[in-house]
């Protein structure tokens, strides 16, 4: 069954279309990536789904839910992970208390150090005294990862996780990704076509604002339309 | 959550001194510290706000002083006890501080410094306006005996240190204990980056309005024993001045650190005396020391040992 589904969703920015009358069905379980040209409306898509944009028009349904007016941190308590575009980590704060931080709000005060641990863990970070702000790039992205893994979430929505990495942190990335899709469903956003041919379940195309198409990587990549859009020509 | 041994010695360390100085300090310096701990515990209440949730609030006398007037009104004019005219000082501080919450938090930044500063200046003006009740500016004098509080005579200097130490006791363990919480983290996360708290699940408009409730109280508690402790409320306390004042004492003592708004106000409140024992341009030999500690210590006293020695400092 759907775990999220987008009816109609628009956002106009002063008469600029940024996402127009958008149709998304993500069923639980799959890894859903979204890829599109700069531009194409990607992160406004997502901002509405996660909450922190409002939509001109339109509705999200979560899990059955109609969520389309629930304020940002209550859609996080649904089940709602986001981990933002841009690093933003609490700079100034140790690397296990940005990762509590995310936890407090999802298990009992108790529980909480023993789920930092394994989240760190996961996504392979070691250092949990260091502050955020003096790790790696890389490493601030797998901290993002790790605050979202942290909330054991029903939906977890990755913007363009693999910015900046460089080519053996993507192949450590993918085998996170293939790890955590086990248990959990995956909005991707991605730039890396070769992350979202090896990682995506179906993909969902954006440009200028519309759904281009829908489909398998094979299908996406076959495409003439998203070709001439996206991908340039073969 | 588990108080480590060093911080409850050093924090429970400045408590035990403050006793011994009930003992030691000769009379001048003993009244002088009662009324930095009154005070100070003001500062704390402001620390919550600026230097834990990131907020810069420039109307905490509107706080102070309605602690201040809810107990010396309700003294001089209601024939309340010293003890109810406390509480309604508590009350009236977080009451007023709530509902400037409720107003003001809908802004941010820059806007939030105006609309609490007019909020301030409002209450000023209306403590002018109702001169009939508080004799305005020159205000007034609260009778002693209206300041014998379950039988503890508190216009004698003795028993007027004690209570000012207890009350920054509960002040200063008050704000250890809520900063080292949960609440208190993610009040810190708030002011290191909102909108990613946010997306984190916290309700960050009810947190902040929990904190400066929680400030506001504080301050207005802090007004109130200033009024029963000293026996006197005045609209000065009301003015801009007091709403910069313990802006100052955190920014000197070290934002966002629990003994700095203590270190802060102890440190002005004798800089000035001293300085004023030297010259009468008492203010300049002020300015010139707070310019160098701005910018040789800039995360002020107890920032700058946090940065340089003791990273564990709450």
């Amino acid at each position: 069954m759907s775990l999220l589904t987008v009816r109609g969703l628009s956002r106009d920015y002063d008469g600029v279309h940024a996402v127009r009358n958008v149709d998304l069905n993500i069923e639980t379980g799959e890894v859903r990536a979204l890829i599109g040209p700069n531009g194409a409306g990607k992160t406004t898509l997502v901002g509405m789904i996660a909450g922190r944009i409002t939509p001109s028009a339109g509705r999200v349904e979560f899990d059955g839910r109609d969520i389309t007016h629930l304020p940002a941190h209550k859609r996080t308590l649904l089940g709602m992970a986001y981990t933002f575009q841009i690093t933003s980590v609490f700079a100034r704060l140790p690397v296990a208390e940005n990762v509590a931080l995310a936890a407090r709000r999802h298990m009992p005060c108790a529980e909480v150090p023993a789920a930092v641990h394994a989240a760190l863990e996961r996504v392979g970070l070691t250092d949990s005294n260091a502050r955020a702000g003096d790790l790696s790039y890389g490493h601030q992205r797998l901290l993002e990862i790790a605050m979202g893994v942290v909330q054991a979430p029903r939906l977890l929505i990755l913007d363009e996780p693999t910015q900046g990495l460089s080519e053996g942190e993507i192949e450590g990335f993918k085998a996170l990704v293939r790890d955590l899709a086990e248990q959990t469903t995956i909005l991707l956003i991605e730039h890396n076509m070769d992350v979202v041919m090896a990682l995506a379940d179906r993909v969902t195309v954006l440009s200028a604002g519309d759904v281009l198409m829908s489909g398998t990587p094979d299908e996406v990549r076959a495409d003439p339309g998203v070709q001439a859009a996206y991908l340039g020509a073969p | 959550m588990r108080m480590r041994p060093r911080i409850l010695a050093l924090h429970g360390g400045l408590l035990a001194l403050l006793l011994a100085g009930h003992f030691l300090l000769p009379v001048y310096h003993h009244g002088n510290m009662a009324r930095i701990m009154v005070l100070a515990s003001y500062a704390i209440g402001y620390n919550i706000v600026f230097g834990y949730t990131g907020l810069l609030s420039l109307g905490h006398a509107l706080f102070f002083a309605a602690g201040m007037y809810g107990m010396g009104l309700s003294v001089q004019h209601l024939g309340t006890g010293p003890g109810t005219g406390l509480l309604i000082g508590v009350v009236a501080g977080a009451a007023i501080s709530t509902a400037v919450g409720l107003l003001a938090l809908r802004t941010t930044g820059v806007a939030f410094m105006i609309v609490t500063l007019m909020f301030a200046q409002a209450g000023y003006l209306s403590v002018l306006y109702f001169g009939e009740w508080t004799r305005g500016d020159e205000g007034f004098i609260i009778a002693r005996a209206s300041r014998v509080l379950w039988g503890i005579d508190l216009a004698d200097a003795g028993n007027r240190y004690l209570a000012a130490l207890v009350l920054f006791s509960a002040a200063l363990l008050g704000s250890l204990w809520l900063v080292r919480a949960p609440f208190g983290r993610s009040l810190i996360a708030i002011r290191e980056n909102e909108a990613r708290t946010m997306m984190l699940g916290y309700d960050t408009f009810r947190l902040k309005l929990a904190a400066l409730t929680i400030s506001g109280t504080i301050s207005g508690t802090a007004g109130a024993a200033y009024a029963l402790l000293f026996g006197y409320a005045g609209a000065s306390f009301a003015t801009v001045e007091y709403s910069i004042l313990p802006l100052l004492w955190v920014l000197l003592g070290g934002a966002g650190t629990v003994l700095g708004p203590f270190i802060g106000t102890l440190f002005m409140f004798y800089l000035i005396d001293l300085s004023s024992g030297v010259t009468t341009a008492y203010m300049l030999i002020a300015g010139v020391t707070l310019v160098l500690l701005t910018l040789f210590a800039p995360q002020g006293l107890m920032g700058e040992i946090r940065r340089r020695f003791w990273s564990w400092l709450p």
